[in-house]
């Protein structure tokens, strides 16, 4: 009788987690076109929520394309920094001397604003790849970090059943310290993907004030120069949507790899 | 009374001995202080002492996990080697079941046959039969999250067993399990060590645990480690459930706690 009832209680409580966010994004729609209309607030100052929306289906042919290019540089940029950030990791786990040589400067790399270094970048590259460069630089550190720390959190008994096996380090590496690590690499591709989208925002700004571009960034800087602003608006929320959509796969895809064995993946029942 | 079944311990060649053995931890911690200690072929010797009197260390020394500062480790002729080949000889069961939660059972078993260069498909029938061998011929495709504490330890006893070693090392393998599961593993472990002729070296701070399982007891003291007595343990193997309830059982218990207790006297100022 117990577990029936928790078993609904359970289903009750998932169910309302997926709900609930669209409620009060509901309420806050209402309260917000309540707002403009009451005030009769200029579209021009603060567009309500069925212009933006009518806007999004009108100009969807501009912004689809526009979401597609930052979308693209978004995932190229995480990608590169993915396999950048856990090779450069498993080269400082192979020898301290490389690590202690190179890792001030991933930091250096990290703590300098990208705005400020976008600029820069532009100057020096073409600017697709000057943007897809700002897009890695800021993705790239959180995999480097977290791959770093993941491949030093090995089982140290584990380690010993390696070395009593005599394994060799490319053994060791494949069965164990990889392994033991990608909890932690996970978690940093999940950090890794909405910096990566934010760093192609902020090239793609830089990148439009130079007067090329064709992201959802550039849109939308272009959209508040014209004063169009209900399209600066939805231009926003495909970005905020983007990014949400981002988050979600790279959970989804966290939970799918770590479902069967790691703790954070495990529903616990109570 | 011999050792029904089992090569008589005195007379067989040492597998390997600590010779004068002399371990300093970085911390200038002795955690070994010129220990003199033997195995013989199908022994089964218990390392008996407190928390800190370096029966753990003695096992890695025996594993070649850390080196000794003092002294040697040597092994007998039979399993003159080292490194890889001294590693078929050796099967090591930790306190934990120290098993990889992203392998299922059969993949946590393979590894010691897979880090020698074994495809799947040679390594199966022997894992197969490693997890027969304690009874979780079922729950190969399990992972270890899925399992329960006891059924855990005997995976790690199966990873241990399927190289086929001559010397298994135990290092309080039952410590953390209750004490019903602990019985039902020792009864276990005692089927395995008969029916394989395994050697075994076993750390415990359990008297009732070492006299049910040994032939032999070496009692430890600590800061600095020592061996301060031994014990034959002469009732004949098989050993089952009645043996724990027997007299005999009883008597060797209080022979063995009070050789503890006066190996601890002796130790304080």
């Amino acid at each position: 009788m117990n577990e029936v009832r928790a078993r609904l209680r359970d289903r009750r409580n998932a169910a309302l987690r997926i709900v609930l966010p669209f409620v009060s994004a509901a309420v806050a729609a209402l309260a917000w076109h309540l707002v403009v209309a009451f005030w009769q607030i200029p579209p021009y100052v603060l567009p309500g929520p069925g212009l933006v929306l009518s806007t999004l289906i009108s100009d969807w042919a501009v912004l689809s394309a526009a979401l597609l290019t930052t979308l693209v540089t978004t995932i190229e940029g995480l990608v590169l920094a993915a396999v950048g950030g856990i090779l450069l990791a498993i080269l400082f786990h192979q020898s301290r001397l490389i690590e202690y040589s190179l890792y001030p400067y991933a930091v250096i790399l990290q703590v300098t604003p990208v705005v400020a270094i976008a600029p820069l970048l532009l100057i020096w590259l073409p600017q697709a790849a000057a943007v897809l460069a700002c897009a890695w630089i800021v993705a790239f550190f959180p995999m480097l970090a977290n791959t770093t720390l993941g491949l030093r959190s090995a089982d140290h008994n584990l380690l010993d059943l390696f070395a009593l096996y005599g394994a060799s380090r490319l053994q060791r590496l494949m069965h164990l310290t990889l392994p033991s690590a990608l909890p932690y690499m996970l978690t940093g591709l999940r950090i890794a993907g909405g910096l990566s989208l934010i760093g192609a925002v902020v090239a793609e700004i830089a990148a439009g004030s130079a007067g090329a571009g064709s992201g959802l960034a550039y849109r939308i800087v272009e959209s508040s120069y014209r004063l169009n602003i209900p399209r600066m608006f939805a231009a926003l929320t495909l970005l905020a949507m983007a990014g949400v959509g981002i988050y979600f796969a790279l959970s989804l895809a966290s939970y799918l790899v770590l479902r069967r064995w790691h703790e954070s993946a495990i529903l616990r029942e109570r | 009374m011999s050792a029904a079944g089992q090569t008589a311990p005195d007379t067989a060649a040492p597998i390997v001995a600590l010779r004068s053995v002399t371990k300093v931890f970085a911390n200038a911690t002795v955690a070994l202080d010129a220990v003199d200690f033997e195995v013989r072929a199908g022994e089964f010797v218990s390392l008996l002492g407190p928390s800190g009197c370096g029966k753990s260390t003695a096992l890695r020394l025996l594993a070649g996990l850390i080196d000794p500062t003092r002294g040697a480790v040597v092994w007998g002729s039979a399993t003159n080697g080292r490194d890889r080949r001294r590693a078929q000889t050796l099967g090591f069961v930790f306190q934990e079941p120290t098993l990889m939660p992203w392998a299922d059972v059969f993949d946590n078993v393979y590894l010691p046959l897979r880090l020698q260069g074994l495809s799947k498909a040679a390594a199966a029938p022997r894992v197969h039969s490693a997890l027969e061998g304690v009874g979780l011929a079922e729950a190969a495709g399990a992972y270890p999250r899925e399992l329960s504490g006891g059924m855990r330890m005997r995976v790690s006893i199966a990873r241990a067993l399927v190289t086929e070693p001559t010397l298994l090392l135990m290092d309080e393998p039952f410590a953390a399990l209750d004490e019903m599961t602990r019985f039902r593993l020792n009864g276990d472990l005692l089927r395995l060590y008969r029916t394989l002729r395994k050697t075994v070296v076993f750390v415990t701070h359990s008297v009732f645990e070492s006299v049910y399982l040994s032939s032999r007891i070496v009692i430890m003291t600590s800061s600095p480690g020592r061996i301060a007595s031994q014990l034959s343990i002469e009732a004949p193997y098989p050993r089952d459930e009645r043996f724990r309830t027997s007299a005999e059982y009883a008597a060797y218990c209080r022979r063995t706690s009070e050789a503890l207790a006066s190996a601890m006297g002796a130790e304080r100022p």
